[in-house]
């Protein structure tokens, strides 16, 4: 089978319809995995243990349990229960609980490496627990784990593929639609692997370069 | 109430094979992850530049994609594969990928003394690999490749697209014959979790295990 370029060049707005949709579906499910993951990782260091031990167990659920299977849970089941979500926003809450209980993992690890004696000192100057957070323990947290954080970010956009599987129009899904079509798989999904190694190397050079920035978090 | 029960066989029949997908992709993983992981730190350029070009392709391109490519093109260049040779093809590529970084990284904590006092007992590379690095890397290796053993049964739902009848396949199907959608759902989150939480437990009696005289040389 030879390369066929002007055929390649009939499929690439379609395809990039499908990129526009892949970046839209990884920055909302980073945003919302941003926001759950600090949740997640303040919730396991409660005092309560019925608060810590359930947010811990769902974390360990999530983690172990296939994204795929989480997807089809969110898209076929909920509507069951009275929750009808269209495709992109259960694709967007699913990647986001799913990389927050990973990124939960990264705000612990930050929150950890900050030294005792910070809070000492913080208690010492009579602050209170929201200012110590505030303005003593997350600023010297939150810079090293930027490059941890920013990894998952690639993480998840190399898996928005799975997306296609509840009918997400992104980049796989109308790649193999317009492979269907014409009955040439070459072509198309040579051109998707080659955007995904294009993205991920550019941004595995902005990765180091954070790296270097900020340091890296053991 | 649709009665489930006599679904039960097929959900396990997809617990086999998605087990089946996890073993051999492991078996797969494990040995690309210490030709590349070996051939990063090889004296030879070609075989550096060989085993850097596999990880970093691997690890660039998502697993979906490469799961797709082996399954859809490459029977076009004559190569045709069942979907359990394929899933097995690719899972254990992509992961070997990962894990090769692993076996990279760790090899490289085993601190310089080792190798000085290999040189001064005239083994040769060979010997000191196999019977002193390895040994000592390995431990390391354990709990992240435990890790990766679990990312790689989470990846074998992907290969149910390619029409393998794996657990998330045999899903599908009770939910299209049935139409109960919580039931099949459900169980098989259980069924992976409960394959994760094996995973994670074997590799950990594994490392007590192998730990056991290295006292010291663990990092």
């Amino acid at each position: 089978m030879d390369w066929d370029w002007s055929f390649v060049w009939e499929i690439l707005p379609a395809l990039l319809q499908g990129v526009v949709i892949t970046i839209k579906a990884t920055i909302l499910g980073t945003a919302l995995a941003l926001v759950l993951g600090l949740v997640f990782a303040l919730l396991r260091r409660s005092r309560r243990r019925a608060v810590a031990v359930p947010v811990a167990s769902l974390v360990e659920f999530v983690r172990g349990t296939p994204l795929l299977v989480q997807l089809y849970f969110l898209f076929y089941v909920l509507p069951d229960l009275g929750i009808l979500l269209p495709p992109l926003g259960a694709g967007v809450i699913g990647f986001g609980v799913h990389y927050a209980t990973y990124m939960s993992e990264v705000y612990r690890a930050g929150i950890d490496n900050v030294a005792r004696g910070q809070w000492e000192a913080a208690k010492a100057c009579n602050l209170t627990t929201a200012q110590t957070w505030r303005h003593i323990i997350l600023p010297q947290a939150i810079p090293p784990m930027i490059p941890a954080l920013a990894n998952y970010f690639v993480a998840m956009f190399k898996e928005t593929p799975l997306l296609s599987a509840i009918t997400v129009l992104e980049l796989m899904n109308q790649a193999r639609s317009v492979a269907n079509f014409n009955y040439r798989y070459l072509e198309p999904m040579t051109l998707v692997g080659a955007f995904f190694l294009a993205i991920s190397l550019v941004s595995v050079a902005g990765l180091r370069m954070l790296e270097r920035r900020y340091g890296r978090l053991n | 109430m649709i009665d489930w029960t006599g679904y039960l066989p097929l959900i396990l029949q997809g617990a086999w094979v998605t087990a089946q997908l996890t073993v051999y992709g492991c078996a797969l993983a494990f040995a690309v992850a210490f030709a590349a992981g070996l051939g990063r730190l090889s004296r030879h350029g070609i075989v550096r530049a060989l085993a850097s070009v596999y990880i970093e392709f691997f690890r660039g391109t998502s697993i979906f994609v490469q799961l797709f490519w082996v399954y859809f093109v490459l029977p076009l260049f004559g190569l045709t594969l069942t979907p359990l040779e394929a899933g097995v093809l690719a899972l254990g590529l992509n992961v070997g990928a990962y894990a090769a970084e692993v076996v990279r990284g760790a090899i490289l904590t085993v601190p310089k003394e080792q190798y000085e006092a290999c040189t001064a007992l005239n083994l040769t590379r060979r010997q000191s690999l196999r019977h002193i690095v390895l040994p000592q890397a390995f431990v390391v290796m354990l709990p992240t490749f435990g890790n990766n053993a679990i990312e790689l049964l989470k990846g074998t739902a992907v290969v149910s697209l390619i029409s393998l009848a794996d657990l998330t396949f045999q899903a599908q199907v009770v939910r299209a014959q049935t139409g109960s959608t919580a039931f099949p759902f459900l169980s098989i989150l259980l069924i992976y979790f409960l394959f994760a939480l094996l995973i994670s437990l074997a590799t950990r009696g594994l490392e007590r295990r192998l730990a056991r005289g290295l006292d010291g040389a663990r990092a």
